[in-house]
């Protein structure tokens, strides 16, 4: 018997094309032993739902850079929900300004990280937030 | 509602769990699977497998598409990516080059991170697959890990198997080597538009030539003899693996790839191989659960303690592994 590995899929939503910050959370959380799917740049909140359903993933983590946080998030997470995938935490990295936190938080957010976070944080976060 | 009939009546999110559940061998998943099993032996499995870098992913993207706009089947994913063997940890990035598919309901797809197994799969993946099956997916396909020479586990899965290959990743000693090109139902040469398609192209005949020699050429008193090799039993028609050049980042050579794997589907169906290859895989199936319910039974039978023991005398060089075996089965198994 295989132990249950925590899989979360790693998300770009949005135009930006810059996924170096994905890619180092990607990598961060494979050597935490974690299952990380990756999907790539400019992806619909529609794809994202879409691949967390088939991929029946424990987190969703969205990198977000050119500041349409506020109208990517809210659609990713009324789709998961429609989907039946109320059970998933959705975690956000990118440049949230402070004003947006709470919000965001209200609409089901777990965590969000800025620049300078460390995937020591993330990490134990993740970990914390699927324990049980 | 069980989960099985959840399944069989086309729920996805009871589909993707369920596929997790198997994918971690847990009981109730085992359950699932044999309520499912009647359900099985209707899609058409398509292996796909081939050094990193080959183009596997874009290949199996191409094909998927073509299948649901030309044929409307539908069409489940399966894409193994290795598993850290440090950390037990992976990225499975061959989403990255499917996004063509996202948004159709007729295709499914799930990535499985190959969790210590060496074969090119992953342990669960033949399990992922009949749950697909079942689901009433037409054609399953499987993509393996970037596999290099032995990774040939697919053969024994798939009734139809692709090996990808593209120009400049070896000479022809690498193609009359044993192992992977010798699983191959079709070889495909992708990224055909790049330079020195033609030597590969070429190495890959001189090697199927080796393999389905049809005639042998001889000298015999300065004039040369040819003599046919002897006539294959005429109850074994023979299938000789065709070569296949594609783009697949450009969809060119599709239509003809897939007609390829229609043209090996009739020759399985009329020759009988269908019939075998499904036994063959069912057979080991079998072997491999009837090794495991052993060893499970082996374990619980045999004290830790005991297990221990005879381990340290090994390891002191005390007793051979031979020895040790037969002072553990002493009087059990029978």
């Amino acid at each position: 018997m295989t132990d249950k590995k925590i899989r979360v899929l790693v998300a770009k939503p949005g135009l930006d094309g810059h996924d170096r910050g994905a890619k180092v959370v990607a990598r961060a959380l494979r050597d935490a032993g974690m299952e990380v799917i990756y999907t790539g740049l400019r992806q619909t909140p529609e794809m994202i739902a879409e691949a967390a359903l088939q991929e029946d993933v424990d987190v969703v983590g969205l990198s977000i850079l050119s500041g349409a946080h506020m109208a990517l998030t809210p659609r990713v997470m009324e789709l998961l929900k429609s989907n039946g995938q109320t059970n998933v935490k959705v975690f956000i990295g990118g440049i949230i300004p402070d004003e947006d936190l709470s919000r965001l938080k209200e609409m089901g957010v777990t965590g969000v990280y800025g620049p300078g976070a460390s995937t020591e944080d993330i990490i134990r976060d993740i970990k914390i937030a699927t324990a049980g | 509602m069980t989960s099985s009939q959840a399944i069989l009546n086309g729920d996805r999110l009871a589909l993707a769990r369920l596929l997790t559940r198997v994918e971690n061998d847990s009981p109730d998943g085992r359950a699932t699977l044999i309520e499912l099993f009647p359900h099985t032996g209707k899609a058409h499995l398509i292996g796909v497998t081939g050094a990193p870098g080959t183009g596997k992913s874009s290949l199996v993207n191409q094909l998927a598409l073509h299948y649901r706009k030309a044929e409307d089947k539908r069409v489940a994913i399966v894409a193994v990516d290795p598993s850290s063997p440090f950390t037990g940890g992976a990225v499975l990035g061959d989403r990255v080059r499917m996004r063509d598919l996202s948004g159709d309901p007729n295709v499914f797809i799930r990535s499985m991170a190959s969790r210590g197994s060496l074969g090119g799969l992953a342990q669960a993946t033949a399990n992922v697959v009949q749950v697909f099956d079942a689901a009433g997916f037409d054609i399953v396909i499987v993509e393996t890990v970037g596999a290099g020479q032995s990774e040939v586990d697919i053969a024994r899965l798939a009734h139809t198997t692709l090996v990808v290959e593209a120009p400049g990743l070896g000479d022809d000693i690498q193609a009359i080597k044993a192992g992977i090109l010798e699983i191959a139902d079709i070889l495909v040469v992708n990224k055909a538009d790049r330079p020195g398609v033609e030597n590969t192209e070429k190495s890959l005949k001189s090697m199927l030539e080796l393999a389905h020699p049809t005639a042998r050429v001889f000298k015999h008193h300065g004039t040369y003899m040819s003599v046919s090799m002897p006539e294959p039993n005429q109850n074994v028609n023979l299938w000789i693996p065709p070569i296949q050049k594609t783009i697949s980042t450009e969809g060119k050579g599709i239509p003809e790839l897939v007609a390829a794997i229609a043209r090996h589907v009739e020759h399985l169906r009329s020759s009988g191989d269908w019939t075998l290859r499904e036994r063959t895989r069912l057979e080991v199936e079998l072997e491999a659960l009837i090794r495991d319910a052993l060893m499970t039974r082996f374990h619980e039978d045999v004290p830790a303690s005991q297990y221990e023991d005879v381990l340290e005398k090994v390891v002191q060089r005390n007793i051979s592994p031979w020895e040790a075996v037969r002072m553990l089965l002493n009087g059990r198994l029978k």
